[in-house]
């Protein structure tokens, strides 16, 4: 099993994101995503930055997906997909329009977890398409996902949301901005302000969501961490860890160690404060954190 | 100029009559089960009230639309095609789908049954849609709330796909098909289940002088006395973020287009779909009356809105609340 390090969902300062890749081009993992999935608006770096350190990472051995927005609404976030699909590189297709421009271009996609496989049909469907690997769902359970890979005629290999906030849903408005009563169109780029997002709490005190622009996630990360075992008799082949704003690297050593054998005791505490979920992965609630048999 | 489809719902064989007798050109439907993603209990159609609803809509030169419109799960695809084969049988004039496998099944199957690309197909561009007309010939998309009326005008002017947008409802805020906020609470979504923040998982609990509202025991807001209190959908709940607490994501509120009406009809959109199969025969009545007669004044060359409309459409709005939603560029 390989660690994929998911695109960045978050507006970071340029420096920050340039410190990050130049660190995980060193850490244990086997494919990097990079671009913006969340706004278009954010442009600390530019379509022709990502490319650039797309061709940076590869150089020092990884494999580079660029990722496209998850929502594609106007004329300028498709000529930004397509100068994207002309960079050499996989695309993750994380809209239908994206599939398109992506076999437009000739270029392989990756069919990321936005474009909605619940079955092996549309499995078969997107991989007949150019796709050569696939995200199920956030909310797909570990069982459904064995159903679907016993009924796929393909063979691309899977790759699964492992760690991460969990990107939940998608909208025009932006929440961010509505926070701090600004329009969309005058957000003063409040997200850089917080690189994990804003937490969404219940009327008694409890974390439930955060608000990252026009993405909602879940407040807790999940994790499968405890689930490894599970996973490698799943069909999973690639776990994505998201990137956050600290200790991925940690996360990404300790998943790496596991998979390599070694006894790991993630510092939940520390690493992840907010709590973890797993709620997906056994079919329940996501918000859920299920302990034993297998589980946290 | 052509005029667009009244396309209006129906969670009953009552409110399809209703649909018809108040003038909807189409009426959208969907069978008793998680095929659909109005799958609310004691409502929608048997195959026998689709056969009744099909005939009576046909006497009157009406349409009837089947929705099969949630993303067939593994191992159970076979239901989801049988739905297909059902609205083909019992001669609906058009499937509603979103699933890629699906629609592949329907053209494969039933090349001559129309297919709409459905609003949970999260098509908001004019390449996603090219794309499901390319391989499955679709003839009408349904656009997402989350397009600006400039970007509705550029998709449409990109494809020549037949374009559908919402009219009137219910607001999603989300794209739709991109929304997995409920079964994060309750482990039900509109994709698998047909269902957001499904009623068996809400929980109401008075203490004192508030009313608490829970979907799976996380709550999603709280009522002073005397305060109305909405539905629990979780993205239209009271949360707090950094010290305020305030509708974080959407208040309870409505679409309405009446105003924009003009607009969408010179962009050259196709139909005009009216949002709420879960609501009653009589919403579906007094909602398809109005937009009738909006579109058909909007079509003619002077076209104001009817403060009686507005009346109207405000009495079974959500909250008694109205936006334009992502049309009008200020509420993104």
């Amino acid at each position: 099993m390989k660690i994929a390090l998911g695109p960045l969902l978050y507006y970071w300062p340029r420096s920050q994101v340039s410190d990050f890749y130049a660190a995980a081009a060193h850490w244990p993992v086997g494919i990097i995503y990079l671009g913006e999935v969340v706004c278009a608006r954010r442009h600390e770096l530019r379509t022709a930055d990502w490319i650039e350190l797309a061709q940076t990472l590869q150089q020092a051995g990884k494999t580079v997906v660029l990722s496209s927005q998850a929502l594609l609404e106007s004329a300028g976030d498709l000529i930004s997909l397509r100068k994207l699909a002309d960079a050499g590189f996989a695309l993750e297709a994380n809209d239908p329009g994206a599939v398109k421009i992506a076999q437009d271009a000739g270029v392989p996609f990756v069919a990321g977890p936005h474009l909605n496989i619940y079955n092996g049909a549309t499995l078969d469907w997107y991989a007949a398409r150019g796709a050569t690997s696939w995200v199920p769902p956030v909310e797909m359970p570990g069982a459904a996902l064995r159903q679907l890979l016993a009924e796929r005629s393909c063979s691309i290999p899977t790759e699964i949301f492992a760690h991460g906030h969990v990107p939940l849903a998608f909208s025009a408005r932006c929440f961010t901005a509505r926070h701090f009563d600004l329009s969309k169109d005058a957000c003063e780029f409040r997200c850089i302000e917080h690189p994990d997002g804003l937490d969404v709490n219940t009327r008694d005190g409890r974390p439930f969501l955060r608000i990252n622009g026009i993405q909602t996630q879940s407040a807790a990360c999940q994790s499968l961490f405890s689930a490894l075992p599970e996973l490698k008799t799943s069909g999973v082949d690639v776990l994505r860890i998201s990137p956050q704003a600290h200790f991925t690297e940690e996360w990404v050593r300790a998943y790496a160690a596991a998979l390599a054998g070694e006894a790991v005791e993630p510092d939940i505490a520390t690493w992840q404060p907010e709590g973890i979920a797993n709620g997906y992965w056994y079919g329940k609630a996501g918000i859920e954190h299920l302990i034993g048999s297998g589980a946290c | 100029m052509r005029v667009p489809h009244l396309v209006c719902p129906a969670g009953s064989l009552q409110a399809l009559k209703k649909a018809v007798d108040h003038g909807a050109d189409a009426v959208y439907v969907g069978f008793k089960d998680p095929t659909n993603a109005r799958n609310f209990a004691g409502l929608n159609f048997t195959d026998q009230q689709l056969t009744e609803g099909v005939h009576y809509a046909h006497q009157r030169q009406r349409e009837v639309l089947v929705a099969i419109n949630t993303y067939p799960q593994a191992g159970q695809t076979t239901h989801w095609h049988r739905a297909v084969d059902r609205a083909a049988d019992l001669g609906a004039d058009a499937v509603i789908v979103a699933d890629m496998g699906l629609l592949e099944y329907a053209t494969r199957t039933h090349p001559q049954l129309r297919r709409h690309l459905s609003v949970q197909g999260s098509a908001t561009n004019a390449d996603a849609i090219n794309l499901a007309r390319d391989h499955f010939g679709i003839s009408r998309v349904v656009l997402p709330r989350v397009l600006t009326l400039p970007q509705v005008e550029y998709v449409a002017a990109h494809t020549k796909v037949e374009v559908e947008v919402f009219g009137f409802g219910s607001l999603c805020v989300m794209a739709e098909g991109r929304c997995q906020l409920s079964s994060w609470a309750t482990g039900e979504s509109p994709n698998t289940h047909g269902v957001c923040s499904p009623a068996a998982h809400v929980r109401w609990e008075q203490t004192g002088g508030t009313l608490n509202a829970r979907l799976n025991g996380i709550l999603i807001d709280r009522f002073a006395e005397g305060e109305p209190a909405g539905y629990p959908t979780l993205c239209k709940g009271r949360f707090e973020v950094s010290g305020d607490t305030y509708y974080a994501l959407e208040e309870p509120t409505s679409l309405n287009t009446l105003a924009i009406l003009p607009e969408l009809l010179r962009i050259g959109v196709a139909a005009i779909k009216v949002e709420g199969r879960q609501r009653s025969p009589t919403y579906t009545a007094q909602v398809t009356k109005v937009m009738r007669e909006a579109i058909d004044a909007a079509a003619s060359s002077r076209y104001a809105v009817k403060p009686d409309w507005t009346r109207q459409l405000t009495d079974v709005s959500e909250g008694h609340q109205q936006t334009l939603g992502a049309y009008h560029r200020p509420w993104r």
